[in-house]
């Protein structure tokens, strides 16, 4: 997972994301629980490749890659992460696959996925 | 003080110290549980009958050190990680503690750490005597460490190793 | 369209209570949850729970949902769907559900709603910041998916949710900066504060958080104590560095489906917010409609589940399928034990908002003003 470092040393991350990396973020072992991760896959966001793991949330795949700004607000363009984490608070709506408004942090990530962080209402970055 | 900052008074630690006429005798149980809260489970985990039966769910453990035979199981049952064995049959110098630990790396027989008293600070080193961790504990490690005999009031902690619990 | 005897709306720990009770009693029961597994926010907590043997106690939360789930699976009576959102309930008693892309509809003869609790949130500069989360949030990313939210996190709020978190961010190999608190008590249980303060965890009580730092995620805090007018003293303002922020300021009902079935809401602030009128057997005051768990107030984990057990008797007792007489002995033993969890002094805002809760004004006819939702 250190690869997420690597991928967006360029102008995607900024310094306090690399900070925030300083160590790994996946938990390897836990002392009262196990983790089965599904396969490993890759996806895209903003364009760049990102590895994964299949089935688990969108949200928490980039988190671990250290990637935390999913969209910018409508009016002041401010950055925005996940709040809840459980589908209750539409903070971490992102662009998958051409289609704005999905709430990152309970769709399951699958192989090849494209997302795009949101802007606004739902027009992608890259589009504007 | 407890309620602002999580740590009991040497008045709160008083109230749960085993009787001095028995502390020399075999190790026993420091149930260090000072609010009403609804919960048994050291009730229910202790062999002996020295953590009397709940009246009411939301007593404070009634326990009758005369009755306990420092088993410690009742060590890993508690929810609120607030029971303690202390033994101080060794001799006048030395005592062994026996706390919960639910963090990783689970220390060894043999290794020294690090102890800290009730509000995290440094309380000496001390070598780690016993580690059970079996099944019926449920993640909940007992970890049994060599003390000071005159560090029975303050050991309560096993410091993370390096600060740093994401050892492989 | 799909029928069934009992439907419960959450998978939760009194959604899944319910549903062991009444198909105990052989009530068929469909359980409809929006998550991809069964088990609400029990599936993200490592910590043996408080109560008693009833309400097991002892016994981590993640083990629980195993438990509760063998009960339900021993039964061909009782199913759960997942990943199936409840949406709607129309005057008619018809919910309308959306899975995986699809809709459709379904009536119960009874409804239990155990649709359980959103997290709250607190407003301060920078608290849209990524890296501002709430605690339930940090759980479910670190104990479910096995991903830090941060390296440095600082905590905020010492009650129960935000002491249990601290501490099992400690288990996941995070730092705790420290632990903030407005109040000058510690909300939660001592033993939580305890346990984490004994791994040096600092507990600011009479402190509040003034501003989260950082351009496009969180690179510090800022906090500082608060005086006898609750209102920051200037003079104390420091700063942590932390990289991210656990907001654990407490929980909402989930209370949509309430609403929409016209059950007679009070603002309850003890309970956490809007909540349900109810009476003893849980039974709201819609016909055929029972409430359960946090949705119908934020309490413990173990009173959820003794609620749910009652909502499911009665709502069986009320099918036909319990006699009068088991109906009363069951009754009194789960209210027994629900009673009792609540009797101490951890209970007496519980036992202030349920009262408040009793003596408000039941306000159904309010939403059907100038119709009749019932023609």
């Amino acid at each position: 997972m250190s690869a997420g470092i690597a991928l967006f040393s360029g102008n995607h991350l900024h310094l306090s994301e690399v900070d925030f990396m300083e160590k790994e973020l996946r938990i390897s072992e836990h002392p009262v629980l196990d983790f089965s991760p599904g396969d490993k896959v890759q996806f895209w966001f903003e364009g760049e490749p990102v590895t994964g793991y299949l089935g688990e949330p969108v949200a928490a795949a980039l988190h671990a890659a250290g990637i935390r700004v999913l969209r910018y607000s409508r009016r002041l363009h401010r950055p925005r992460g996940f709040y809840c984490a459980i589908g209750n608070c539409s903070e971490c709506l992102v662009e998958i696959d051409g289609e704005p408004n999905v709430r990152s942090c309970i769709t399951p990530l699958a192989e090849g996925m494209r997302i795009r962080r949101q802007a606004g209402e739902g027009r992608a970055i890259a589009d504007s | 003080m407890l309620t602002s900052d999580g740590v009991p008074t040497p008045r709160d630690i008083e109230k749960i110290r085993p009787p001095d006429e028995i502390r020399r005798e075999r190790p026993l149980v420091w149930v260090e549980c000072f609010q009403e809260i609804p919960c048994d489970p050291c009730h229910q985990a202790c062999p002996s009958g020295a953590i009397v039966e709940f009246e009411d769910i939301n007593d404070i453990p009634n326990v009758m050190h005369e009755l306990c035979t420092g088993c410690g199981l009742c060590i890993a049952s508690c929810p609120g990680l607030a029971i303690f064995v202390v033994d101080e049959s060794e001799g006048p110098d030395q005592a062994l503690v026996s706390m919960p630990y639910e963090m990783l790396p689970v220390p060894v027989t043999g290794q020294m750490v690090t102890l800290l008293d009730r509000s995290g600070r440094p309380a000496g080193r001390g070598e780690v005597v016993r580690v059970r961790n079996p099944k019926t504990f449920d993640r909940t490690a007992v970890v049994t460490v060599r003390i000071p005999a005159s560090k029975v009031d303050d050991i309560r902690a096993i410091a993370l190793p390096g600060g740093d619990v994401d050892a492989k | 369209m799909l029928t069934a005897e009992i439907i419960v709306v959450g998978a939760g720990p009194a959604g899944l209570s319910a549903a062991a009770e009444a198909s105990h009693w052989n009530a068929g029961v469909t359980v409809f949850d929006r998550d991809a597994t069964p088990g609400g926010q029990l599936v993200k907590q490592t910590h043996r729970f408080f109560g008693s043997r009833a309400q097991r106690a002892g016994t981590r939360g993640i083990d629980i949902i195993r438990i509760l789930l063998d009960e339900i699976g021993e039964r061909e009576n009782a199913r759960i769907v997942s990943g199936a959102d409840v949406v709607s309930r129309y005057d008619d008693g018809v919910l309308g559900i959306a899975k995986a892309g699809h809709w459709f509809k379904a009536k119960p003869e009874r409804l239990i709603l155990a649709t359980g609790a959103a997290e709250k949130t607190l407003a301060f500069p920078g608290s849209d910041l990524p890296g501002v989360y709430g605690a339930g949030a940090v759980q479910t990313l670190m104990n479910v998916h096995g991903v830090r939210p941060g390296q440095h996190v600082l905590m905020v709020g010492a009650g129960n949710i935000g002491l249990i978190v601290a501490y099992q961010l400690i288990q996941a190999g995070v730092e705790v900066v420290g632990v903030v608190e407005a109040s000058e008590r510690i909300g939660g249980y001592w033993v939580h504060a305890s346990k984490i303060r004994r791994l040096k965890i600092p507990i600011f009580t009479r402190h509040t958080i003034l501003q989260a730092r950082g351009k496009e995620s969180v690179e510090g805090a800022i906090i500082a104590e608060v005086g006898g007018d609750w209102a920051p003293i200037e003079s104390t303002r420091r700063e942590l560095s932390c990289d991210a922020i656990c907001l654990a300021v407490g929980l909402s009902p989930l209370v949509d489906l309430m609403w929409q079935s016209g059950c007679s809401m009070s603002w309850i602030s003890e309970l956490g917010g809007y909540v349900p009128a109810r009476d003893p057997s849980m039974g709201s005051d819609v016909d055929g409609v029972y409430v359960a768990g946090d949705a119908a107030g934020i309490e413990e984990a173990s009173a959820a589940m003794m609620e749910g057990r009652i909502a499911g008797l009665s709502a069986a007792h009320s099918l036909g399928k319990v006699s009068d007489e088991q109906f009363g002995l069951r009754a009194e033993e789960i209210g027994r034990e629900l009673a009792n969890l609540r009797s101490g002094p951890t209970g007496e805002v519980v036992r202030r908002g349920l009262s408040k809760l009793e003596r408000a004004p039941r306000n159904s006819q309010v939403l059907v003003e100038g119709g009749d939702s019932r023609c």
